[in-house]
């Protein structure tokens, strides 16, 4: 089909619009099944967006980073934490390194424990901050000799953690595309059905038609029409109500954790503009297809 | 213009027609007769392409007409009007905008001949009724808007499926001056009919071949009219 084709296809004819008289059901089908299926693609799309974000975040801010635990006695901490600090700054690959303060850690541990632990009765292991730099860090080098030099030292560079977070961050990345392939593959299946069945509620007008020298293009294209632009109009208003919907979701907050925040940003929400339009592309060619079948039915 | 040499067609395990030959000269006007059920429908349906004969060679305008796509197909039915007993109308449309239907799916503007339209309602009489819906019309009216229609888009053939079945004896004579007005104007006209009174009432009118269906074949009648 040329892009003419679809062109003449989809411009306004009154005339063969005319012709086939609109039929209550399907229209309110197709308008419901579009609407729907564009609300739930919103959030699809919205979740997707999420997800890559969240997965791009960790991948960036843990890859960069690694921990450095010094368990000693109390007496030895102080010492094997600069011995340790001593290793880090000789070590290529090692943008900066710093001992976490009391207070940096009693916060970290305070989610756990509440506010008023008494760290200093306890005891807690130093931590160090590793920012990793070029040419990048050679954890098992690193390892081996910090345990030459400070026996109690042990290196946390995430990638036990970081990768299992990162890879369920992108599956479920995936699985918004695929719910918005679903949901496409859905709308196109309603939208042939009512098609059809209006197609066969129409069989008599189409013999009519056929018998005064239509072509079958003029009387698909009476259906065409009708169908993109209704679906056309019931994925604008499911869109409207889906975006509608993600504004009132939470904002992303620290507290939240990554359960919020699933909404659009930035640019991302110009792309639930494009869903009534492909909604509309879905229809033009479930009900093309469906047409042209029937009509080869039929003659 | 319209051939058929050796045509048959069946349905599931009956044969309706067997071996019909005929050819439909330019300007010629027929009648087809035969009782009901005998394959009066069938043969114009073939002859419009509603219906592909099983076996045989049917040509329309020196175009077999099995080899014709679905678009071809439309084509040659622009040139060939069909009126069938029962119209077949839209009745969500007017009686103008039925009429003027050929023109709609010919892409003709409707608006540019309106001049035309109005003139053709008003030779078949119904130059007043353009805005009645077709339930309003009565069944003679309903056949004259039907010829209208069939001859808006100036086909080269007119077949006319029992177009007097269900109206009165003035009805059916007005329906005939129609269709004989119309070959005289150089139409083609095969025009299906069981009711013999009618042919005998074209006799002195027309020169006219009388085709008849008897037991799935089609014979000449007897001599011109």
């Amino acid at each position: 089909m040329s892009k003419g084709d679809i062109r003449n296809l989809l411009s306004r004819d009154t005339r063969a619009d005319r012709v086939v008289p609109p039929t209550g059901y399907t229209a309110h089908l197709t308008l419901f099944v579009s609407g729907a299926m564009a609300f739930l693609a919103v959030f699809a799309l919205a979740l997707s967006l999420a997800s890559g974000r969240i997965a791009d975040r960790w991948a960036t801010e843990l890859a960069g980073a690694a921990t450095l635990r010094i368990n000693a006695p109390t007496a030895q901490l102080a010492a094997q934490t600069e011995a340790a600090l001593t290793v880090l700054r000789q070590t290529p690959g090692v943008a900066s390194a710093r001992a976490l303060t009391g207070d940096e850690q009693a916060a970290l541990l305070s989610p756990w424990f509440g506010p008023d632990l008494p760290l200093d009765t306890l005891p807690i292991p130093q931590l160090i901050e590793i920012v990793e730099g070029e040419p990048g860090l050679d954890a098992a080098g690193l390892r081996l000799r910090l345990g030459a030099e400070v026996p109690g030292a042990v290196l946390d560079d995430h990638s036990r953690w970081r990768e299992p977070l990162v890879d369920a961050a992108m599956s479920l990345r995936r699985l918004g595309w695929v719910s918005i392939l679903l949901i496409g593959g859905a709308t196109a299946a309603m939208i042939t059905l009512a098609a059809n069945a209006s197609l066969a509620a129409n069989a008599q007008i189409i013999e009519v038609l056929r018998q005064v020298g239509a072509r079958d293009r003029f009387i698909a294209g009476a259906f065409v029409r009708r169908f993109t632009y209704r679906a056309l109009l019931g994925a604008a208003v499911g869109t409207l109500l889906g975006m509608t919907g993600v504004l009132l979701l939470p904002e992303a907050s620290d507290a939240g954790g990554f359960l919020t925040g699933v909404g659009f940003q930035g640019g991302g929400w110009v792309l639930p503009a494009l869903i009534p339009l492909l909604g509309a592309v879905v229809a033009f060619f479930a009900t093309w297809t469906a047409a042209r079948r029937k009509l080869k039915e039929l003659s | 213009m319209i051939e058929l040499e050796n045509v048959s067609y069946t349905y599931g395990d009956g044969e309706l027609l067997s071996n019909v030959s005929v050819e439909l000269q330019p300007g010629s006007f027929h009648f087809l007769t035969g009782p009901s059920g005998s394959g009066k429908t069938t043969l114009l349906k073939l002859c419009y392409g509603a219906l592909l004969p099983t076996s045989g060679r049917l040509s329309a305008f020196d175009q077999d007409i099995s080899t014709l796509d679905r678009d071809q197909m439309a084509l040659l039915r622009r040139r060939v009007g069909v009126v069938h007993q029962n119209c077949q109308f839209l009745d969500h449309m007017t009686l103008a905008e039925n009429v003027a239907l050929p023109l709609m799916v010919s892409g003709r503007s409707e608006s540019s001949e309106h001049g035309d339209l109005t003139e053709l309602l008003s030779w078949v009489g119904l130059g007043t009724r353009l805005d009645a819906r077709p339930p309003e019309l009565s069944g003679g009216e309903r056949q004259r808007a039907a010829l209208a229609r069939a001859v808006i888009l100036s086909p080269d053939v007119v077949l006319a499926d029992e177009p007097t079945g269900n109206v009165d004896w003035e009805m059916s004579q007005r329906l005939l001056r129609l269709l004989i007005e119309l070959n005289r104007m150089g139409k083609t006209v095969l025009f299906a009919t069981h009711d013999l009174s009618l042919i005998r009432a074209a006799k002195s009118q027309i020169q006219a071949r009388v085709l008849r269906i008897s037991q799935r074949k089609l014979q000449l009648a007897g001599a011109d009219l």
